[in-house]
This record gives C-alpha cells, sequence and structure tokens, in this order.
C-alpha cells in the first residue's frame, strides 16, 4: 500500500442517537502516516466520527473502508480484534485501569492479542521510557499527575505498533505545556511507527501538529484542504 | 439544632437524588426491608409458641383424679389412636359419649357418633391426594366434619377425632368431662434451649450483616456528594451527620418496607413448613418488645455502618480521598473476637462440667462473638489472600488487581455468606451430634439394627411394634393374621404382656426392694420362640426364660405371681398363676437393645390372658429389611383396622432418617433463604460497580477487550471473596461446631456436612455473575463512550 | 484594509453617489476613523481608471456635479477575488475580516467559505510556527509561542463569527 492510497475512508456517515443526529453524511480519509486533526465546536459529532472510524460504533448508514475491508459489515468480534491489532486509542483524563499499575496498562492491549505477560511487560516498559515516564511504571494511574497519566495513555495506544491511533482530545485535561510535551511524543512517536493518527481536539494549537485539518460542523465534516 | 438540621439534609438528599438517588434508595429500602422482615418473623415465634402451648393445654384432658371421673352426662371416654404417616404424625383420638351432653373437644362442635369422624383440613387433603389410600383404609371412618382451627396448633396439623362405640375403660380408654390441662410443663431441655439459641444466632446475624451492606448500596456516590457539600461550607463533622441522616432515611424505608413484607408474608404462614411445623397467621404477631428491638437494632445498625464506612475515608472540599495505599489492616483486633468467642466455649466446657443447663449462655455468647468475629477476619483475610497475586491471564490479572484495590465492598456483601455458612455448618453438626440421643436414646453405642433380611426369631429386636393397652388373645390372634399377610412382612410375635409380681418370701430379700419384678408373656409357639430358644413347644407348656447373667428371679417353677401389673402384690383382687414344675427353663435371644425378655412364657392354654391385670396387646413385626417400600405404612394401617387405638412404633431406619432429613431440609431452607438475600446484596454492589465504571469499560472496549474477558474478569472478582469466605466459614463452622459439640457432651457425627454449603457458595459465585452479565453488555455497548 | 474593494463592495450592492458611498463606508465600517470626501473621490478615480467602475449618470442640478458610479463585471470579479483570498496571518486581522465577511454578506456571497478559508490559512502558518517551534530552541519557541497564541485567538474569533453569521447577515441587510 503506498502513502498515496487512503489507509482510512468513510463516505456518507449518519449516525442518530435517539432523536439527535450526530453525523449526518459525514465524509472523511486519511492516508498511511499521516496526521489528521477533526475539530469542530462541542456536539458537532467528532467524537461519533471517530468511534464510527475506529469501529466502535456502527454509523446508522454510509461506509467506512479500511485497508480494503468495509468495517460496517463486520461483525462485533472481527472489529474488536482490528482495534486490538491495527488501532491504538488515546483518550482525554488517559483513562487507565485504576486497579493496574502503570506498566500492566501499557502491557494491557498486548495481553489482549494474546501476548505472554513478560514480553508484553518488556516491550511496555520500552515505551514507558520512549515516553519519558519509565519512572512511574509500578505506579498505579491514581498516584501520577495528568501529564503522567496521559503519556502512559499515549504509550498504551502505541504499543501495538497500531497502523492508525485514535486520540479524542488528548491534551483536554492537560495544561498547555503538558499538552504540548503530550502532543510532541504523540507525533514524534506516531511518525516513528509511522501510524495515521485522527486528532479529535477543540484546540487549534493541537491542532496545529497535524498535516490536514478536518472539521465538522452540525454533523458534516469538511476537509480545509480542499476548500480553496 | 444544627445537629437535627443535618441530618434532616442528609434524610432529603436520600430522597431527591434523582433517578438513580431514588433507585439506590429503593434498593437499600428493599434491601433492609427483607431483613426486617426477616427478623420481625424470628421476633413472633414467641407469640407462634405461646399460641400452640396455648392450644395444646386446651386440647389436653383435664386432669383425673386417681379415682377417676364420674360417668355423667357430659363425661366420655377416649383413647390415643395416634398414628403416622411417611413420617408424618397424624393425632388421632377414640371418643365415646357418656350421655347426651358429653363435652366435645376444641374445635369441634360435639363429639363424632360411633362410626364418624371429625378432620383437620390438612388431614382431609392428605387422605384424598393420590397415595392416600392406604391412610384412607387406616381410618375407616365416616369424615363427618372438620376440625376447627381452635382445635389445631397450626393449620397443617393432622388431627382426627372419631366416635367409637366400643371404648371402655378395661380396654384402656379413660374417662374424662372436661378439656383444658393446667399440667405444669416440663421446663425445655436445656441442650434444646442452646440449640434454638444457637438457630437464632446464626439465622440473625448474617440477617444484620447484610443489613449494614444494604444501607452503603452507593456509598461512593454518596462520599462525592457530601464532597461538593464541604466545598459549599459543610464541615467534616455536618457531613458526618448527613451521611448518618441519609442511612437513616434508607434505614426507615426498609423498616416501611419490612413492615409491609411481614403483613404481606404472615397470610401465608400456613403453607410454610418448617421442622413438621407452621403456624397461624394470628399467631405470626410479634412480640412488641421485640419489635421494638428490631427497630432499634436496626437503625443503630445502619447509622453505624454508615458512619463506621467514613472512617477510612476523608471527605474534603475537592473531592474524595481515599487512603491511596488502604490502612494496613490490623489482624489482632480482628482475632480479638472469633479467639474470645471459642475461648468462651472451651473454658466453659473445661470449667463448667456437664451441666448443660449453665451453657446456654456462654453457648450463645461463644458461638455469637465468634461467628461476627469471622466477618471481622474476612476482609483481612481476602487482602492477604490476594495482596501477593501478580500476573495471570488478563481477566484474573484485572479482577485480582481490583480487589487489591478495594476488596472492602466486596469482603462486606460476603461477610454474610460467612456467618450464614459457618452458622448453618455449625447447627449440622450440632444437630448431626444430638440426633442419635433422639432416635434412640437407650442406645449408648450408637449401633443401628441394619436392614438386613433375618429370620423370625433371629438375636434381634423387632422392627415394628403395635401395642394395644388391652390384653386380648383374640386380639393377638387377628394381629399374627393379618400383619402376617401384610407385605414386606417377614415375621410377626403376638402376645399378651404383662408385669407381674412375685409373691413367695423372696420379695423382702434385702436388696431387692419393693419386691422384683418378673414378666409374664402369653402367645402362642412360634410367638414365644421369638423371645426364647426353645427346642419343643406345644399349646399347654409353660417356660421360663433366663438371660446369660442369670439373676435370682423368683418365678421359678413352683412359684406363685399376681398378675397384677408389678403392683407388688398389693392388689388383693389379682388374679394369681402359679408356675407348674412342669415349666422348663430356656435361654432368652439378646435383643438389640442388650435388654432380653426374660421371664415367663406361657402359652395360651397354660395361662388365660384375660385374667391378667393391665396387660398388653404386642405384635413384634419383623419386616425384610425395606426391601418393600411403604412396608411400615402397610402395617400401621392392618394394625388400626385391627384396633384404632393401636400405637405402632418403628425402628426402621429410614423413619431415623427421615426425621433427620426434616432438620437438613429446614436449615436448607433457612440456608437458601439467607445466602438468596446476601447473593441479592452481592449482586447489587456488583453491578453498582460496573456501572460506576462505565467509562473504563467502554474504553476498554475500545481498546478491541473480549466481552468474555471482562466476564470473567467478573466472576474471578466474586469468586474470590467467595472462595475465601467460604473456607474461612468452613474452618471457622467445624471448628464451631467440635467446640460446641465437646460442650454438650456429644461426640461429632459427621465432619462433611459442609459440602452442601461449600457447594451453595459456588451456586452463588455463578448467580452473581451471571445475573451481571445483562448489564454488562449493556454497560459495554459502545454507547458508554458517548455519554461524555 | 483596503478602502478600494470596500468601496467596490459597497458598489456591488447597488450604484451609488460618490456622498452615499461615503455615508455607507462609515455607517458600517468607519465608526472611528470616517472617510475623508477626498479619499473616496481619489479611489474612485484609480477604479475607473482601471475600469473597475463605471459612472452610471451624471446628475447637474443647483449643487456641485454629482456622478453615481456603478461596479463593473471586471470590478465584481475584483471582489470576489479579494473575498476568496485568505489574508496573511497577522496580528489585529479583525478590522479587515469584518470588512470582508460584511462585504460578502451584503454582496449575498458565502462569508463561511471566506471564514473557513482563513481559517485554513491561520492552520498552515499555526503548523509552520509550531514545525519550528519544535526543531528551534528556547528562545524560537517563545516567539513562535507568542504569534501561535495570536493566530489561536483569530481562529476563536473565526469560529464565533462562523458561529454567529446567520444573525450578522440580518443585522447587514437591515
Amino acid at each position: 500500500m503506498t502513502g498515496e492510497e487512503p489507509l482510512l475512508t468513510a463516505v456518507g456517515l449518519h449516525k442518530a442517537y435517539g432523536p439527535t443526529a450526530a453525523l449526518g453524511g459525514a465524509d472523511f480519509s486519511i492516508r498511511h502516516g499521516e496526521i489528521v486533526a477533526v475539530m469542530g465546536p462541542s456536539g458537532s459529532g467528532k467524537s461519533t466520527l471517530l468511534h464510527c472510524l475506529a469501529g466502535i460504533v456502527v454509523p446508522d448508514s454510509g461506509s467506512v473502508t479500511y485497508r480494503g475491508t468495509e468495517l460496517t459489515g463486520l461483525p462485533d468480534a472481527r472489529r474488536s480484534e482490528l482495534r486490538r491489532t491495527d488501532f491504538g486509542f488515546v483518550f482525554q483524563f488517559g483513562r487507565l485501569v485504576p486497579e493496574l499499575t502503570c506498566l500492566e496498562n501499557v502491557a494491557l492491549p498486548l495481553r489482549l492479542g494474546g501476548a505472554r505477560r513478560k514480553e508484553a511487560e518488556a516491550a511496555a516498559g520500552e515505551w514507558l521510557e520512549r515516553l519519558e515516564v519509565a519512572g512511574v511504571a509500578r505506579k498505579r494511574p491514581g498516584e501520577i499527575s495528568g501529564g503522567q497519566g496521559q503519556r502512559v495513555a499515549v504509550a498504551r495506544a502505541l504499543v501495538t505498533s497500531p497502523r492508525v491511533v485514535f486520540a479524542d482530545e488528548p491534551t483536554g485535561a492537560l495544561d498547555s505545556l503538558n499538552g504540548e510535551r503530550v502532543m510532541e511524543l504523540l507525533t514524534d512517536a506516531a511518525r516513528f511507527t509511522d501510524a495515521a493518527v485522527v486528532l479529535v481536539t477543540h484546540e487549534t494549537r493541537v491542532a496545529a501538529y497535524s498535516d490536514r485539518e478536518v472539521v465538522v460542523r452540525d454533523g458534516a465534516a469538511r476537509d480545509m484542504a480542499t476548500i480553496r | 439544632m444544627r445537629a437535627l438540621h443535618d441530618l434532616a439534609l442528609g434524610m432529603r438528599f436520600a430522597v431527591s437524588g434523582g433517578r438513580e438517588g431514588r433507585l439506590r434508595t429503593g434498593l437499600t429500602a428493599l434491601g433492609v426491608g427483607l431483613g426486617v422482615a426477616l427478623l420481625l418473623a424470628a421476633s413472633s415465634v414467641p407469640s407462634i409458641i405461646d399460641g400452640r402451648m396455648a392450644r395444646t393445654d386446651a386440647r389436653g384432658v383435664a386432669a383425673t383424679h386417681s379415682g377417676g371421673v364420674a360417668r355423667s352426662d357430659t363425661s366420655f371416654l377416649y383413647i390415643d389412636a395416634s398414628t403416622e404417616f411417611h413420617g408424618r404424625p397424624v393425632s388421632g383420638t377414640l371418643l365415646r359419649a357418656d350421655g347426651a351432653h358429653a363435652t366435645p373437644p376444641p374445635g369441634v362442635a360435639a363429639v363424632p357418633r360411633p362410626g364418624d369422624m371429625v378432620v383437620s383440613p390438612a388431614l382431609r387433603d392428605l387422605m384424598n391426594a393420590p397415595g392416600g389410600t392406604l391412610l384412607r383404609r387406616r381410618l375407616p371412618f365416616h369424615d363427618a366434619g372438620t376440625v376447627a382451627g381452635a382445635g389445631l396448633l397450626d393449620p397443617g396439623e393432622l388431627v382426627y377425632y372419631a366416635g367409637d362405640s366400643d371404648l371402655s375403660t378395661d380396654r384402656g380408654a379413660h374417662r374424662a368431662s372436661a378439656y383444658g390441662s393446667d399440667d405444669a410443663r416440663d421446663p425445655l431441655d436445656p441442650m434444646l434451649i442452646a440449640v434454638i439459641a444457637l438457630i437464632c444466632v446464626v439465622l440473625l446475624v448474617p440477617v444484620i450483616v447484610f443489613i449494614a451492606t444494604a444501607v452503603r448500596f452507593g456509598g461512593e456516590r454518596r462520599d462525592r456528594r457530601l464532597a461538593v457539600l464541604r466545598l459549599v461550607g459543610a464541615d467534616a463533622r455536618a457531613t458526618r451527620r448527613m451521611a448518618a441522616g441519609e442511612a437513616l432515611f434508607g434505614a426507615g424505608a426498609g423498616l416501611a418496607a419490612g413492615g409491609a413484607i411481614f403483613a404481606v408474608a404472615r397470610h401465608f404462614a400456613g403453607s410454610i413448613r418448617l421442622w413438621g411445623m407452621s403456624a397461624f397467621p394470628a399467631d405470626v404477631t410479634p412480640v412488641p418488645l421485640l419489635a421494638a428491638l428490631v427497630v432499634v437494632a436496626v437503625l443503630a445498625t445502619s447509622v453505624g455502618a454508615a458512619l463506621f464506612a467514613l472512617r477510612s475515608v476523608s471527605i474534603e472540599p475537592l473531592g474524595v480521598v481515599r487512603e491511596a495505599e488502604p490502612r494496613a489492616r490490623r489482624l489482632w483486633w480482628r482475632l480479638a473476637a472469633p479467639a474470645a468467642g471459642i475461648a468462651t466455649l472451651v473454658l466453659t466446657h473445661r470449667f463448667a462440667g456437664k451441666n448443660a443447663a449453665l451453657h446456654t449462655v456462654p453457648i450463645i455468647v461463644g458461638a455469637a462473638l465468634t461467628l461476627i468475629g469471622l466477618v471481622g477476619l474476612l476482609p483481612w483475610l481476602v487482602e492477604k489472600a490476594v495482596v501477593r497475586l501478580r500476573g495471570g491471564p488478563v481477566p484474573w490479572q484485572l479482577a485480582t488487581r481490583r480487589l487489591q484495590l478495594s476488596g472492602g465492598s466486596a469482603s462486606r456483601a460476603v461477610g454474610g455468606i460467612t456467618v450464614a455458612v459457618a452458622g448453618a455448618i455449625l447447627l449440622q453438626m450440632v444437630f448431626g451430634g444430638i440426633q442419635d440421643d433422639f432416635a434412640h436414646p437407650d442406645d449408648s453405642t450408637g449401633a443401628v439394627p441394619t436392614s438386613s433380611a433375618h429370620r423370625h426369631g433371629a438375636p434381634r429386636e423387632a422392627d415394628v411394634t403395635v401395642q394395644v393397652s388391652a390384653g386380648d388373645m383374640g386380639l393377638a390372634r387377628r394381629l399374627a393374621t393379618s400383619l402376617g399377610s401384610t407385605r414386606g412382612v417377614s415375621g410377626v410375635a403376638a402376645t399378651v404382656e404383662a408385669y407381674a409380681t412375685p409373691l413367695a418370701g423372696t420379695s423382702a430379700r434385702p436388696g431387692q426392694g419393693g419386691g422384683a419384678i418378673t414378666t409374664v408373656t402369653v402367645g402362642d409357639c412360634a410367638s414365644l420362640r421369638a423371645f426364647a430358644r426353645i427346642p419343643s413347644c406345644h399349646d399347654g407348656d409353660t417356660f421360663v426364660s433366663r438371660t446369660s447373667a442369670a439373676t435370682a428371679v423368683d418365678d421359678r417353677p413352683g412359684e406363685v405371681v399376681a398378675l397384677d401389673s408389678g403392683d407388688g402384690g398389693h392388689g388383693a383382687s389379682a388374679a394369681r398363676f402359679t408356675v407348674p414344675y412342669s415349666a422348663r427353663t430356656v435361654r432368652a435371644l439378646p435383643g438389640w437393645q442388650g435388654e432380653s425378655h426374660a421371664g415367663v412364657l406361657a402359652t395360651p392354654a397354660a395361662l388365660d390372658a384375660s385374667t391378667i391385670g393391665g396387660a398388653v396387646t404386642w405384635a413384634r413385626v419383623w419386616t425384610d429389611g425395606g426391601r418393600s417400600p411403604g412396608t411400615v405404612e402397610r402395617v400401621r394401617t392392618a394394625a388400626a383396622l385391627a384396633d384404632p387405638a393401636a400405637r405402632v412404633d418403628t425402628w426402621v431406619d429410614e423413619a431415623r432418617d427421615r426425621q433427620y432429613a426434616s432438620v437438613q431440609t429446614g436449615l436448607k431452607i433457612g440456608g437458601t433463604a439467607t445466602m438468596a438475600l446476601i447473593a441479592a446484596g452481592l449482586l447489587v454492589s456488583a453491578i453498582e460497580q460496573l456501572r460506576e465504571r462505565r467509562r473504563l469499560l467502554a474504553v476498554l472496549v475500545a481498546f478491541g477487550t473480549r466481552r468474555s474477558t471482562l466476564a470473567w474478569s467478573v466472576l474471578w472478582q466474586t469468586a474470590v471473596p467467595v472462595v475465601v469466605g467460604t473456607v474461612l466459614a468452613v474452618v471457622g463452622g467445624v471448628a464451631l461446631g467440635k467446640v460446641t459439640l465437646d460442650l454438650l457432651a456429644e461426640p461429632v457425627g459427621s465432619w462433611w456436612v459442609f459440602w452442601p454449603y461449600a457447594s451453595m457458595g459456588a451456586a452463588v459465585i455463578l448467580l452473581v455473575t451471571l445475573a451481571c452479565m445483562p448489564p454488562l453488555w449493556r454497560l459495554m455497548r459502545p454507547d458508554g463512550l458517548h455519554t461524555e | 484594509m483596503s478602502i478600494g474593494h470596500t468601496l467596490l463592495g459597497l458598489l456591488e450592492t447597488g450604484p451609488r453617489h460618490g456622498y452615499d458611498l461615503k455615508r455607507a463606508f462609515d455607517d458600517r465600517f468607519g465608526h472611528d476613523r470616517p472617510l475623508h470626501y477626498g479619499q473616496v473621490y481619489s479611489t474612485m478615480s484609480r477604479l475607473l481608471k482601471n475600469g473597475l467602475v463605471e459612472v452610471d449618470s451624471v446628475e447637474s442640478g443647483d449643487g456641485p456635479e454629482r456622478k453615481r458610479y456603478a461596479v463593473t463585471d471586471a470590478g465584481v470579479t475584483d471582489v470576489r477575488e479579494w473575498l476568496e483570498k485568505p489574508e496573511k496571518p497577522e496580528p489585529y486581522l479583525q478590522s479587515t475580516l469584518y470588512t470582508k465577511v460584511v462585504i460578502a454578506l451584503l454582496t449575498g456571497r458565502d462569508a463561511a467559505v471566506l471564514l473557513d478559508t482563513q481559517r485554513a490559512e491561520h492552520l498552515r502558518w499555526m503548523r509552520d510556527l509550531t514545525e519550528r517551534k519544535r526543531r528551534g530552541d528556547l528562545a524560537d519557541q517563545l516567539i513562535c509561542d507568542h504569534a501561535l497564541f495570536h493566530l489561536d485567538a483569530d481562529i476563536r474569533w473565526l469560529e464565533l463569527t462562523a458561529a454567529r453569521l446567520g444573525r450578522l447577515a440580518e443585522e447587514v441587510r437591515k
């Protein structure tokens, strides 16, 4: 697959939660190794777009194609497997499993994929080091700062060497300095592993770390690169 | 004033928490309500017993003077004709009115006419049920009416009164003119009191534990709300008071719910049978003092539990701070209670001797302390059990890590199980231990007759005995014929027996007291061979039977005995019988109780049975050892047809097993109810935990976590505390049972009584896990992520 | 701010006299700096010379000679190009951007596209600055951050304006 072909494409996504329409015909595409910021006012449907792209949510209509495979038709088990093997996730507030140590949190996606504990934790340790948080490996999420937690979350998203990382407001709970550092580490790491990043954010300065920007308004996505 | 205000505010929160809050309060009310209903039922037990006692007294025949009651217009003859049907006692009385105004028994309008009977509704149902054929044949009377509630101990009691024109005092009947006995009752057996006290402790401690758990439903959410209140200016003491207020409301709602549940459930009291007993709804009324105690105890428990829960949490304005590394649970004070309990029991045993009456209080205190102590020990044990656990598969890791961080709530819920299981094991062991006493009180070795087939006359006591309190050789023959032709009966010995007093001077022999009494047994040769080795026998023969340890009894050939039922030779009117010189001395066969049937054995032609005073007609029945099921019931029926007043006793194993089984069943019902209650509590807290982790679950789903992974994690999270709790309960229960049995001077019947309860624990794990699946599935839908 | 483009845009809504143009301009944009009539006159001369406007009619009455100007096709194209071309992101752009939005609304063009275009241009700059910042030393970082924060503020304004376009259009067309 060359860098020019889209890795993940969505066409005409519609999704409604009860009476409220979250997406009304959104299109999206991302290429190999590309970092795309998804922006838009709150409630515009950008998180829903991310969930549809990642196969977490099945859209009411429209299609999501990942490397030639139509995601919307896949059974839940196959989509879950895809999320384990090909996708990585970073959420606002980290959303680490509070009972597990940071190391175990990072190793979790590998272990869910069936890796042995020793190997998974060795790989997790390397990633914690790369993200400059090797010191908190044995601590629990409740005992570390927000910035550290978010770095651990980034490590957790990248530990499986995913092809696409979905980041939903990864700096939402951080101050600017910490937020920028997390963004630097995330984008560096993504470039290092050649992962594409779908970056949902409402902060322009975070979006500035992307290659391209898509704005979601009233459920429709608009690629800002194609405006002119 | 301020404090009251805070309490009231806390109560307001309990009501006004939105849908979520109302649901939580509802759950608490339901949980506490179930516990309260159980407590109210327990506090009604004295009323139920009083009611039974009152009716027992009312239908007892008024005490007769030694001279007997004179025949009058109101007098009547009666004889007990009680029987048993498949292990259930049927209380029966044959009546014969002396005059037109004979007093009827309570609950009956008039003394039934000869051939008629009045029956209790339960007995009528049983007779009309399929399988009641034998019972209908056994009671060959015309059903002429119903015994009303006033004449029954409980709605399920099997009672009949039948009119019989053949009754006479000669045939064992007694005359009376009124009902209502005021006999001073024997005080309850101290051992029974101890057992009843144990039952109360075992049943009530888990209920209290459950109530304490129920008022903490939704605790974490409440803590967060209290934190917000701190932010707007409430101080730490005020938040505690508000928490207390909230708990008070929950407990109050629970009391109301419990009262309502109880009020409805008591109407169904009649359809519940425990230990073969039931109760009239009207009797199921809590004793006011105990009811007040329940109210106070529930309120105090709930407030105490709420405040205790806040102990390890500091509610700060910016949130709830739990000690990141929870303070190490100290062992010593957790061990103090059970150790004190066991020590109480052991020391009582050591110093108080064997007077069980004195043991009641120490047994209650010791058992209660130990059981309650187990609840305290559990969180420590769960913590110790999981603290070293590392790794394992992902679900196991998630579960153990979760327990390491906050195993307290699970342990609390499981605490109830621990007490219930330990208590049930204790009771079962105690019952098992004292069961032998109830089954065959004279057998010190506990040996039970084998049910193997045997020959007539084998050195072994009969399986079934039939007695009629009148010496009637004709009756004996009829019994021999009808019983002998009953299916499953392998042998019958039908005799007329009585005690007799030898009249020779030996009665005054030093050391022999008021005269050695012997027995006179009249029966045909075949029947007599059941008691002694008799080589040859013809009608007209007389034998003197001797055991190997021959005591000098003066019934030697040539002696004269007074056939006065062992009255000591004072009854001048009693007939006499001279043991003929032709009487041979024969060797008595040993009976299974170690007692041989020695004395004078006479054939009917040698001694006219009708001359014997106070004689009893006996039929000893040997069965084929259970190869034909229902033999005992057929024997009862045959005996009842020969004489309705025949008393049938059985020593067959199945009867004993059934009695034991009913105790076991009762315990299992109680245990299951308690377990169900606790499972409900466990389920509520598990589901609540799931709801609180909704976002985390959504994140794990996003990562592609399989549902089965999370399902297994829920299973392990429930299983670990339950398994630890059950092991603790088994160890504690068996230890407590052993100590208690020692105290009651009883041997341990079986060490393995805990199996059903251990499997019940496993069932709870499965049940809770399964019931958690629908909410887990719902929460794992990706909408969880959307709530942000 | 380009007065020529603004006046052209105003003329696109209909021919006007020079004085009307000044009044329309002052009403909408000249709150603090009213236009001199001389400015209008010289701008109109330049636009006439470039063929972007034409004289629609001349009224000769008792007062001075009054020319009525109208926009030519070339003028309309010029306004369109001006509106479509994003401004170079720099501090204190609002007045130009505001003028553009109002002219777009007045002339019935899509103001949202204008805003999005500007936003994309801003983000392109921010990306460059972010890249420079990542490679540079502390001084570079501080300087870039200053610009980034200003651009960030602009984009927020663009977002806000985009969200209020409907109301603005109503007011403008009143």
